[in-house]
């Protein structure tokens, strides 16, 4: 009986293999489908060597920059000061950062559209830079789930209280506190939501697109409406990146284990 | 400051100084609260005042009696279909696939590769996906080419084709099983084996082990996650627009062809949608939440 149920599970695990690797081998076989007849990199040296690539790319990694910056700072002092000072609040502010989950980005954005357009009090869609920092912020929105649980959990292995009174008998700010003291005992935390709002914002599609911004999601869907090859390179290119962006994840909570077993 | 920190080491605190604290802290979550207000709350609430306004401003409740013309209510239900065909779908072979390497004496390491590319699928959405799913079933996709030349199965002749709600809801499961995979294993990971044994000693078979303790404890997980999928697949718009085009009217494809361009002429039509579609994917968020909190109940 043990045995039949071992064999039953090969034969899943074997479906779901196959389910999962054939789209990935097909969009790597296809992207080196360019040159007619044999294999070759034809389509990702277009691909890169597109200006219009190279100009997106840069600018969806700029804004992931930008988002991450922008989340760090908005995330870290907001759950270190709820957890040392508030912590009834906890819930509430849990509960916010909850709500990109719920409410679908489409609409998030259909409501940027209409509430800082040019004729409002905040007119930020009137200029590019207006525009850059709403889909900054919108991206932002995006990445707070994952951006507070992972803060909110690192803040969870070290005892706030006794840390933050430790530094300010020896007469640190809060500025100090934060940086000095905050920050680096939840730097692995901050590293994997980093890392995940990257994968994030790069592939990002409906808010770069309604708020017409140059950016790689756009892009991609301009690239898969006008040429055969080139797509599936651009599939590989974004696989990769997550596949990256998910390895440092890894490999920054196994070096945060690492680091808490010394102790 | 030094105020603050007294307040927090005597305990109980003498009244008068709290009420100055208790009052600043209110500062250190102030910018965050702005933001939030700012950037996620106050464009959701316009949306969903929007939707109950006239053009004019005057409350109304046309544009809400608006979704029920035909050329809404359509998107709706496939809406609706996809996505609860690709939850169930999901749940259901995230399900087996969660337990046969949780449960199924498969190599240990098989489960860490497993949960670790599901991390990775789960988040391989959107247009990429798409690509990926033209490369391999689309018309000169790789499985189809192999199908046509080395079996002599020509896909388009069986009435295949990728842009379909058959190829859409094929191509979601990409997102949805890992999705299931990743939030299902721990509630299997809690299944203890002292249940089973317990069970196998009363004479339970492994039939009656799993319909009479398994899935009564599993149960608000399954539905829990069903319901997070659901709303997973209703919201998605990146994916179906880079594998149809526009040519598979979905909610998310609705809305945006008419924040666009206003397709249907009527801008306060589109709050309405939007403001069904929050409906429908709080609903369903709520159902999980409610569920989760259940399921946890087992997991200590």
């Amino acid at each position: 009986m043990i045995r039949s149920a071992r064999f039953w599970s090969w034969i899943a695990f074997g479906a779901g293999l196959l389910y999962f690797f054939l789209p990935l081998i097909g969009m790597f076989e296809f992207s080196l489908r360019a040159k007619r007849g044999e294999y070759s990199f034809l389509a990702y040296e277009r691909v890169l060597g597109d200006p219009q690539f190279q100009q997106t790319f840069l600018y969806s990694v700029v804004m992931a920059l930008f988002t991450i910056v922008w989340g760090v700072f908005l995330v870290t002092p907001t759950a270190f000061w709820v957890r040392l000072k508030m912590p009834k609040l906890r819930p509430y502010i849990e509960f916010i950062t909850l709500l990109p989950l719920v409410i679908p980005p489409i609409v998030i954005v259909f409501g940027y559209i209409r509430l800082y357009n040019t004729s409002s009090f905040l007119p930020l869609t009137g200029s590019a830079l207006g525009t850059d920092i709403l889909l900054m912020f919108g991206y932002a929105v995006l990445a707070l789930p994952y951006m507070y649980r992972a803060v909110d959990t690192g803040l969870r292995t070290i005892d706030v209280g006794t840390l933050t009174e430790a530094a300010q008998s020896l007469g640190a700010g809060w500025i100090t506190i934060m940086a000095r003291v905050v920050l680096p005992n939840v730097l692995v935390a901050v590293l994997s939501g980093a890392f995940l709002t990257f994968a994030i914002v790069i592939g990002e599609y409906v808010f770069a697109a309604l708020l017409n911004r140059p950016a790689f999601g756009p892009y991609m869907v301009w690239m898969g409406g006008n040429k055969a090859y080139e797509p599936a390179a651009l599939a590989v290119i974004a696989f990769t990146i997550t596949w990256a962006c998910m390895g440092l994840i890894q490999l920054a909570t196994r070096f945060s284990k690492h680091e808490r077993a010394k102790r | 400051m030094t105020d603050a920190t007294a307040a927090l080491t005597t305990a109980p605190p003498p009244a008068p100084r709290v009420l100055p604290s208790a009052a600043l802290n209110w500062f250190g979550v102030a910018p965050f609260l702005i933001f939030a207000f700012l950037f996620l709350i106050l464009p959701t609430l316009h949306i969903v005042v929007g939707a109950f306004q006239t053009p004019e401003g005057d409350l109304t409740l046309n544009n809400l009696a608006g979704l029920m013309a035909p050329q809404i209510v359509k998107p709706f239900v496939l809406s609706m279909k996809i996505s609860l065909l690709t939850a169930f779908l999901g749940c259901l072979l995230g399900l087996i696939i969660a337990a046969a390497v949780t449960k199924g004496g498969l190599p240990g390491w098989i489960r860490d590769a497993m949960l670790t590319f599901s991390g990775v699928a789960s988040n391989f959405a959107g247009v990429p996906l798409a690509f990926a799913f033209i490369a391999t079933l689309g018309r000169l996709g790789l499985v189809t080419v192999v199908l046509k030349e080395v079996f002599g199965l020509n896909l388009a002749a069986m009435g295949f084709n990728l842009i379909s709600f058959v190829g859409l809801t094929l191509t979601y499961l990409y997102f949805q099983i890992p999705l299931m995979i990743l939030i299902i294993t721990p509630a299997l990971d809690g299944l203890k084996r002292e249940w089973r044994e317990a069970a196998e000693s009363l004479g339970a078979s492994t039939g009656q082990y799993m319909r009479m303790v398994a899935l009564p404890v599993l149960w608000p997980s399954l539905l829990g996650t069903f319901a997070l999928l659901f709303a997973n697949s209703f919201g998605a718009v990146a994916t179906a627009m880079a594998l149809t085009g526009s040519s598979l009217s979905i909610v998310p494809i609705i809305l945006f062809a008419q924040i666009r361009g206003d397709v249907l002429q009527d801008p306060h039509l589109g709050y309405a949608i939007a403001f069904g579609m929050i409906v429908i994917t709080g609903i369903a968020n709520l159902i999980y939440i409610v569920l989760r909190a259940r399921a946890e109940r087992w997991l200590k």
